[in-house]
């Protein structure tokens, strides 16, 4: 490793297309967790492919099969594959959480932007409507979604998305109030840009590392909200696989003894959890130590 | 006999160019001042702190330090404590940091006593308001009740002193005490360390960049460039007569504030950072006297020249006219 | 270097007249500045001298439009200087008029830009189209405030102190303003390097006819730069007159003592001590910081 810093030191204009890669890793614990993460994409982009069998249909000749080579994970009580399920399921239970992180950042960033920028009153009434809304567990905005728009993965993410603005945005409305006051802001000022210029272009990439690292965080609560919203019936609906109807269809599994079918997906969710916040904290602990 | 002497202190640390501190000599005899000047990375801080047995961690350390015949440099925690209590004290260039804006400044103040002292609630806010009368505040029990933001710099500077004159200490050592200050408050606070060392016949170390500050203020300097000292003498001569070229240099770096005006000669470059390092004289890069074949040897020591002490490698060459006179005219980059 | 410099018709360069300015506090109102007036004509240069809290800096900051004035009015070349900017003509125009060299120059340049981008996206702003054309006109300011090629392609954190603050006057210069407005432009640099960045200022005012305002509270780097000083105390103007004259017989006793606090050798501060307790408090006196 440190040979290979040498050598780029001592060779600046070849550029080392994975220099970026390799500054994101850090100890074994953080690369374990990004490769787990970068396994389950690949399985969410693929999982059409990947999937031995089609999982939303089941023969109730195949109830409850063992393991072994015809189902590698045996099959629950409709006789779905259990395997091809998981695989299937990454799909909605990971592209899930991701919309409601990507929504969620955006709004987040442009609302506490603009509070921050214009500061005074109506920084004070966005306040207080970001107070309103942090008053509303995530869980219950999204059912209260499923009552109004129906079951299915848009009402709850669009639900979830309003729920998880706020954190973002009091985030950026937080940094950006500070940033602001710094002469680089005010030197930016004086050239004469616009202030949608300022914020966007001069303040935002200066706080952009701390943002990011706290919507890796919320990937992961993103993600075990709404498998609780499955598991609870609410979100994706069977056949379409997900990891927390699986479970969910798993319950009577589990009470005639044969679990399987409702661990798999349990443990694949703490897995992908797990190493977001530890993506995330590492992230996090990062930008402290580039500030420092 | 020295209140303060540093001997041959070497301080280096692993991945570092150059050492931090390079043979240092200084000695402070009570009721005595003096200054310690240099620029960013000149070591000025490092040796204010190694007075006080602070090291950088992980730093080797070579040479001694003693305060009152206690050897600071592996000394154990015990005799540590007892200098840091007892014997010397050091303030710092922003009061504001060095306390806790939450707190009242009399907590602050009998913080200490009380905790470790032992001492009463009254006997310590006694004691608190008998130092604040001493720094020259004028109502000592409003003040202990005060919070640091209703405080200026400059009072909150006097509070900084008292806590400093708590354990009656007989060296003072003030790192940069009156940068953050207005000029005007400045020689208030000059004014009141001045009192202070006759009064208690303190023995003071002035460390900071304002050579002008030093000169007006001390009766010796000692002037520190990338880790070395490179020139000291009495106050009055160091002004009069620089003999480092570097010395010269400082005093011709501000505008004169009467008299007619010429160009400034500045010292080209920029200071040695501590990712630098240099075979010879670590001034000859920046230096105009600098000659090829010697400046580039290994670093001058610190030699007796005139009526102070000089590391220079042409210092016999340079008269102290001859640096006065070059100064104003030579070209700068 | 082509700063518009219109011929001399006795128009001055900046009229400022009466100017105001408050702030709320806890506990009541603080004034900072309180009927400032002065004028400088084309190519002059003139100090603001006083202590923190006096109001030099909120004054910096109302020729910037960073604050607006309670009261008064700011003339550029005649025109006055529009309280509210609205669109990106008056933006540029206002830019145009003053611009700003800050206190701290790591603070004030964008960490994540190398200077030549910085400097490129000033000129970009400021209308000029061809690549190649503010390519020249990089290598051309930063020949003037001595910088080179290597610097143009560092990031503030590579550049000492002094070659930082040397880029931030180049920043301010690339766009041509009427007025220089420096806020204790040198007072953050090492000693060595402050006369090199003194040099630099009186080489530019003489090359480029540029006005400049001086925001300092030393009065022998004023002498230096500046034909005339205005010295205030607590917002008020307690003397304005050309620096040699007040340098030599202050008028005001607040002068007296700011010229003998600066130390030399044989200097008092006892005495100083005593002469501030004596000084009379300015009339009406507002200040921000608390009296000792």
């Amino acid at each position: 490793m440190s040979a290979v810093t040498l050598d780029s030191a001592a060779a600046p204009p070849r550029r080392d297309p994975l220099r970026r890669l390799r500054r994101l890793g850090g100890s074994w614990l953080v690369n374990t967790c990004l490769v787990i993460l970068a396994v389950f994409l690949v399985v969410a982009l693929a999982a059409p492919w990947l999937a031995p069998q089609d999982p939303r249909f089941g023969a109730l000749s195949e109830t409850f099969a063992d393991p072994g080579a015809a189902h590698w994970l045996g099959t629950d009580q409709g006789g779905h594959d259990t395997f091809s399920a998981l695989i299937e399921g990454t799909r909605t239970s990971l592209f899930g959480p991701l919309a409601v992180v990507v929504f969620a950042t955006v709004a987040g960033i442009a609302v506490g932007l603009f509070s921050a920028w214009r500061g005074g009153w109506v920084d004070a009434a966005i306040g207080r409507v970001l107070d309103i809304l942090f008053a509303f567990p995530a869980l219950l905005l999204a059912i209260l979604a499923v009552a109004l728009f129906g079951k299915g993965l848009t009402a709850p993410v669009l639900a979830m998305a309003v729920a998880y603005l706020p954190y973002t945005a009091r985030l950026v409305r937080g940094l950006a109030a500070a940033e602001k006051s710094r002469p680089y802001i005010a030197a930016y000022r004086v050239q004469g840009h616009s202030p949608v210029f300022v914020s966007v272009r001069g303040l935002l990439p200066n706080i952009t590392p701390t943002v990011l690292a706290q919507a890796t965080v919320n990937f992961g609560y993103a993600l075990l909200d709404l498998a609780a919203l499955s598991f609870l019936g609410l979100g994706v609906q069977p056949p379409t696989p997900d990891w927390g109807s699986m479970i969910n269809q798993g319950q009577s599994a589990v009470l005639q003894e044969r679990p399987l079918s409702a661990i798999v997906p349990a443990l694949a969710i703490v897995l992908v959890v797990v190493a977001f916040n530890v993506v995330g904290e590492h992230l996090a602990d990062r930008v402290a130590g580039r500030d420092a | 006999m020295a209140l303060l002497d540093i001997d041959a202190l070497s301080v280096t640390l692993p991945g570092m160019a150059r050492p931090i501190l390079d043979r240092i000599e200084l000695t402070v005899a009570a009721g005595e001042t003096v200054a310690l000047v240099g620029e960013s990375g000149s070591g000025k801080s490092v040796t204010a702190r190694a007075a006080l047995g602070l090291f950088p961690a992980g730093a080797d350390l070579a040479g001694r330090v003693r305060v009152e015949d206690i050897d600071l440099v592996g000394a154990d925690a015990a005799r540590l404590r007892e200098v840091r209590t007892g014997i010397a004290a050091m303030i710092f260039q922003d009061p504001r940091a060095g306390i806790s804006p939450v707190r009242r400044i009399g907590d602050f103040l009998t913080e200490a006593l009380r905790l470790v002292g032992g001492w009463s609630r009254a006997r310590a806010d006694a004691r608190a308001a008998e130092l604040l009368a001493a720094v020259g505040l004028p109502d000592p029990e409003r003040h202990l009740r005060q919070f640091p933001h209703e405080m200026s710099g400059g009072m909150l500077q006097r509070v900084m002193i008292a806590a400093a004159l708590c354990g009656e200490p007989r060296l003072l050592l003030c790192d940069e005490p009156t940068t953050a200050l207005d000029v005007a408050t400045q020689a208030e606070i000059l004014a009141l360390l001045g009192r202070l060392r006759r009064e208690r016949d303190l023995g003071l170390l002035l460390i900071t960049h304002d050579i002008e500050l030093a000169a007006a203020s001390c009766d010796r300097i000692y002037v520190m460039y990338a880790g070395r000292i490179v020139e000291t003498a009495t106050a009055d001569e160091l002004f009069a007569r620089p003999r480092h070229p570097y010395t010269a240099g400082l005093l011709g770096s501000s505008p004169p504030q009467e008299g007619p005006l010429t160009r400034l000669a500045p010292i080209p470059g920029a200071p040695m950072s501590l990712l630098e390092s240099a075979t010879g004289c670590a001034f000859a890069p920046r230096c105009r006297f600098a000659e090829p074949g010697r400046c580039d040897q290994a670093p001058p020591v610190l030699e007796p020249h005139g009526a102070g002490r000089v590391a220079c490698h042409r210092a016999d060459e340079l008269e102290p006219p001859v640096l006065a006179h070059l100064a104003p005219d030579s070209e700068d980059r | 270097m082509t700063t518009d410099v219109t011929p001399h018709d006795g128009t001055p360069l900046i009229e400022v007249s009466g100017l105001r300015k408050t702030y709320r506090t806890g506990t009541g109102e603080v004034v900072a500045v309180e009927d400032l007036s002065f004028s400088l004509p084309v190519g002059g240069a003139l100090g603001l001298v006083g202590e923190s809290g006096s109001g030099k800096t909120t004054t910096a900051r109302m020729l910037l439009g960073l604050e607006r004035p309670d009261a008064g009015r700011i003339m550029v070349r005649g025109t006055p200087l529009a309280e509210t900017v609205r669109g990106r003509a008056a933006r540029l125009a206002r830019a145009k008029a003053v611009q700003m060299v800050f206190q701290d120059p790591y603070l004030s340049l964008d960490g994540r830009l190398s200077i030549g981008a910085t400097l490129d996206g000033v000129l970009r702003l400021h209308g000029v189209r061809d690549p190649a054309a503010r390519s020249a006109r990089i290598g051309e300011l930063l020949a003037q405030v001595g910088l080179g090629p290597r610097e143009a392609a560092t990031r503030p954190r590579g550049l000492s102190g002094g070659q930082r603050q040397r880029a931030a006057i180049a920043r301010a210069l690339a766009v041509e303003p009427a007025l220089l407005v420096l806020d204790e432009a040198v007072s953050a640099l090492d000693v060595s390097v402050q006369a090199q960045v003194l040099n630099l200022l009186a080489d530019i005012r003489r090359d480029t006819g540029i006005g400049l305002i001086f925001v300092s509270h030393d009065l022998a780097v004023v002498r230096y730069l500046c034909d005339e000083a205005l010295v205030l105390h607590r917002g008020r103007t307690v003397e304005h007159r050309p620096v040699g004259d007040l340098l030599t017989a202050p008028a005001d006793p607040y002068t007296r003592l700011l010229l003998a606090s600066i130390p030399r050798p044989g200097w008092d501060p006892e005495h100083i001590a005593r002469q501030r307790r004596e000084l009379p408090a300015p009339a009406a006196a507002g200040g921000v910081v608390p009296s000792e």
